[in-house]
């Protein structure tokens, strides 16, 4: 079979089991946050920690739960951090620095992921499970819970509650995140993914070298990573390392991972909001933008234009043999449309075009299909400004799904959407014109323009993969990349929270021969386009003098 | 916002983190390696290869060969090559003239050492993985060693071309991923070869 033909059924199989997974996932996750019952385990839980599983929260009251529950990860992962060398199996590394502990807190908090480390050489054991693991969980479920509350936003009427913050988190663990970790992990494992607590030990080679094998509790550590779109790697290679991705199967399954929460939640969104419509609308317009810009990597990875891949004969600088070309513009695609930023390829040694499209992804402020959680609602968000714009051009007062689009509510979308540019492009501003901060890069010219703006790209959007040419452990890169991650994750997730909270406040107004719909093709169109032309707008100036003079030269 | 009410649920999240890193960060890990280390213990410890009775790496984890006897695997940027404790790839961009310069040495020197034509120098064999510990090289690039390594270790070529056949897996499912040689099995299948 040719490489294209093999290529396209890649992707067909990826699809395939998407499909299959959407319906049971997208609807089990519905139950799970709306039902009335709460399971034995949680009602422990729930009275061990000693919170009230029945309070319904104000928007207000739910703002705090994130921000307080974050504030409290944040410390308490940082002071692991530091405090490593004290902690059992740290395999003798020493704490980490104050800038490092901060920025990778930070970073596991905000669901990012950005590592300015290399986990091997870094990270004890302890370290990993107990504390960046932890918020691989922790962080996706609260992504996962304002996407909740926003979903109630639209379909409660007449009230200032959004839930329970505390039971939402609980149950996307236990009923969602957990179960299936545990069960991928697993499989993970039969597929070649390491799970032991041994300690490096040298062998001597076959050809007489003398070579370090490590060990790790990987597998149950890289089946959230990708679930929760965390990304974070047990090693620094991620998941281009064979510990992490032995093989082409496995990183198949890794890419659904990474895919099938922020797919089946659009589902979980139809279901909730009582018309499956909405659901299929929003999901169509993330798989046209995840479609769009997969087309462009995989053209531009194949057919591999610029200096070095055309003297190579293949774009293959930083790619596994195992992988091949295809698969990893597909795990590339996959991994930059969703906050995830694992990595089974270095995206700083793509094609100029291939590695301009996948910052591209991240710029549209990941939502094709987005983060888990962060995804739907910033696609929520950004339907309610085509809503917003479709209104202004036919002179009618915008509604979504019954909902009036007023100043208060187009004013809450407005911030939220200059949120992640505000810390993206002022952080790189900042990165660009210095001289001690441009020492930190490894190109010069247009592909260290490149680096900074993909690594504030990656920050601001929560993502975490990197162009990773930049060396980022420094303390102006750890710290400025720390504000960009909290900035980005956290002023948002208040933003919508408020805007959810006006929204539930309405009593929704019913729908008439002049409303526009949303569920139609023509909306979903539009939808799309309102997402590029944000991204465009805002970011054009800044990738014309990076990626696009990479790519044209 | 008002801060003792930030307080009060930064106290509330304090010990919901706390329960749930013993339940995610302690038990979900330990369960997971017990039961992987039951069911899956090969797997779980890393796939390891042994070579008269003593380990030699693992199967899925590059390893450097020199000299004409070995296949020799892709350039790495882990570390001084396949360093284990330095993972990683070069990172060097499509129009770097420092990668390219690299990628134009070793063509060269892989045509030398080969004796073949510069332009028959497949792809994987001029550049350095993501990971730097590539386990695998390209069936092209295999084939293209076999007339060397047959010399230096004063087999017929037939035989280690056919070794190579053997060692060639195919995609996955017959879609999945890439065609690909595993180096240390080849290497070490090429040693049995010659003992016997």
């Amino acid at each position: 079979m040719s490489a294209t033909a093999a290529g396209l059924l890649q992707i067909a199989l990826l699809l395939l089991l998407l499909a299959a997974l959407y319906k049971p996932l997208g609807d089990h996750m519905a139950r799970v946050y709306t039902s009335t019952r709460h399971l034995a385990v949680e009602r422990a839980f729930y009275r061990v920690v000693r919170v009230d599983p029945e309070a319904d929260q104000r928007w207000s009251t739910y703002v705090l739960s994130v921000l307080g529950l974050s504030a409290a990860s944040v410390l308490f992962l940082y002071a692991m951090l530091r405090l490593q060398d004290h902690l059992p199996m740290s395999l003798g590394l020493t704490g980490l620095a104050p800038d490092l502990a901060w920025n990778t807190a930070t970073s596991f908090v905000a669901n990012t992921n950005w590592q300015s480390y290399a986990g091997e050489s870094t990270m004890g054991f302890t370290s990993q499970m107990a504390g960046l693991a932890v918020q691989n969980f922790v962080s996706g479920a609260v992504g996962m819970a304002v996407a909740v509350a926003v979903i109630r936003g639209l379909t409660r009427r007449g009230t200032d509650r959004l839930g329970n913050f505390w039971v939402d988190l609980t149950r996307g663990i236990i009923r969602i995140l957990l179960p299936i970790s545990l069960v991928l992990a697993l499989v993970l494992v039969a597929g070649g993914v390491i799970q032991n607590l041994s300690d490096t030990r040298e062998v001597t080679t076959l050809g007489g070298a003398v070579q370090s094998i490590v060990g790790g509790p990987v597998a149950s550590q890289e089946a959230i990573k990708l679930l929760g779109t965390n990304g974070g790697g047990f090693f620094n290679a991620n998941s281009a390392h064979p510990f992490e991705n032995p093989n082409a199967l496995t990183n198949l399954l890794e890419n659904v991972l990474i895919l099938v929460i922020p797919v089946a939640l659009t589902r979980t969104y139809g279901v909730m909001v009582k018309d499956k419509r909405q659901g299929y609308a929003v999901l169509t317009a993330m798989a046209v933008l995840w479609g769009a810009a997969l087309v462009a990597v995989t053209a531009a990875e194949v057919n591999h234009p610029g200096t070095v891949p055309q003297a190579v004969g293949s774009s293959f600088e930083g790619k596994e043999v195992r992988f091949d070309v295809w698969a990893s513009a597909l795990f590339a695609n996959s991994t930059t449309g969703t906050s995830t930023g694992a990595v089974n390829s270095m995206h700083a040694s793509y094609t100029g075009a291939g590695g301009g499209a996948v910052m591209l992804n991240m710029m549209l402020g990941e939502v094709s299909p987005g983060g888990v959680g962060s995804g739907l609602y910033g696609m929520v968000v950004l339907a309610i400004l085509a809503v917003f714009l479709a209104g202004l051009m036919v002179g009618r007062t915008p509604e979504y799904l019954g909902r009036k689009i007023g100043r208060h509510e187009i004013s809450l979308v407005a911030l939220s959407l200059l949120t992640m540019p505000f810390a993206l492009l002022i952080g790189a501003a900042i990165a660009a014109s210095s001289d001690s901060t441009r020492a930190s890069l490894l190109n010069d010219g247009p592909q260290g323009l490149s680096e900074i703006l993909y690594a504030f790209a990656s920050g601001a959007n929560n993502n975490g993969s990197a162009f990773a040419g930049l060396s980022a452990d420094v303390p102006y890169y750890n710290t400025a990349l720390g504000l960009a991650m909290l900035i980005g994750r956290f002023t948002t997730i208040v933003l919508v929270l408020a805007l959810a909270g006006a929204l539930a406040r309405q009593t929704p107004t019913p729908a008439t021969a002049g409303t526009l719909p949303t569920h139609r093709p023509l909306f979903v169109g539009l939808h799309a386009v309102t997402v590029v032309i944000v991204a465009g707008l805002t970011f054009f100036p800044a990738l014309a003098l990076g990626p696009i003079a990479v790519a044209l030269a | 916002m008002n801060l003792v009410g930030l307080l009060r649920q930064s106290w509330a999240g304090l010990r919901v983190l706390l329960l749930f890193t013993v339940i995610l960060g302690v038990a979900y890990p330990l369960a997971v390696t017990g039961v992987a280390q039951v069911a899956f213990g090969d797997q779980a410890d890393g796939s390891l290869v042994s070579h008269d009775g003593e380990v030699v790496g693992s199967s899925l984890i590059g390893q450097p060969f020199d000299g004409a006897e070995w296949f020799h695997p892709r350039p790495s940027a882990a570390g001084d090559g396949y360093d284990t404790l330095a993972s990683g790839g070069s990172n060097l961009g499509p129009e770097s003239t420092e990668l390219l310069a690299t990628v134009e040495e070793r063509r060269a020197a892989v045509a030398e050492e080969n004796g073949v034509d510069p332009a028959d120098v497949p792809p994987d064999a001029v550049t350095a993985s993501g990971s730097g510990l590539d386990p695998h090289i390209s069936p092209a690039y295999a084939r293209l060693q076999v007339a060397r390594v047959a010399e230096a270790r004063g087999l017929a070529a037939v035989a280690v071309a056919d070794l190579v056949s053997e060692h060639t897996e195919g995609r996955i499912l017959g879609v999945l991923g890439g065609e690909r040689v595993n180096v240390l099995e080849l290497n070490l299948a090429l040693e049995d070869l010659e003992a016997s």
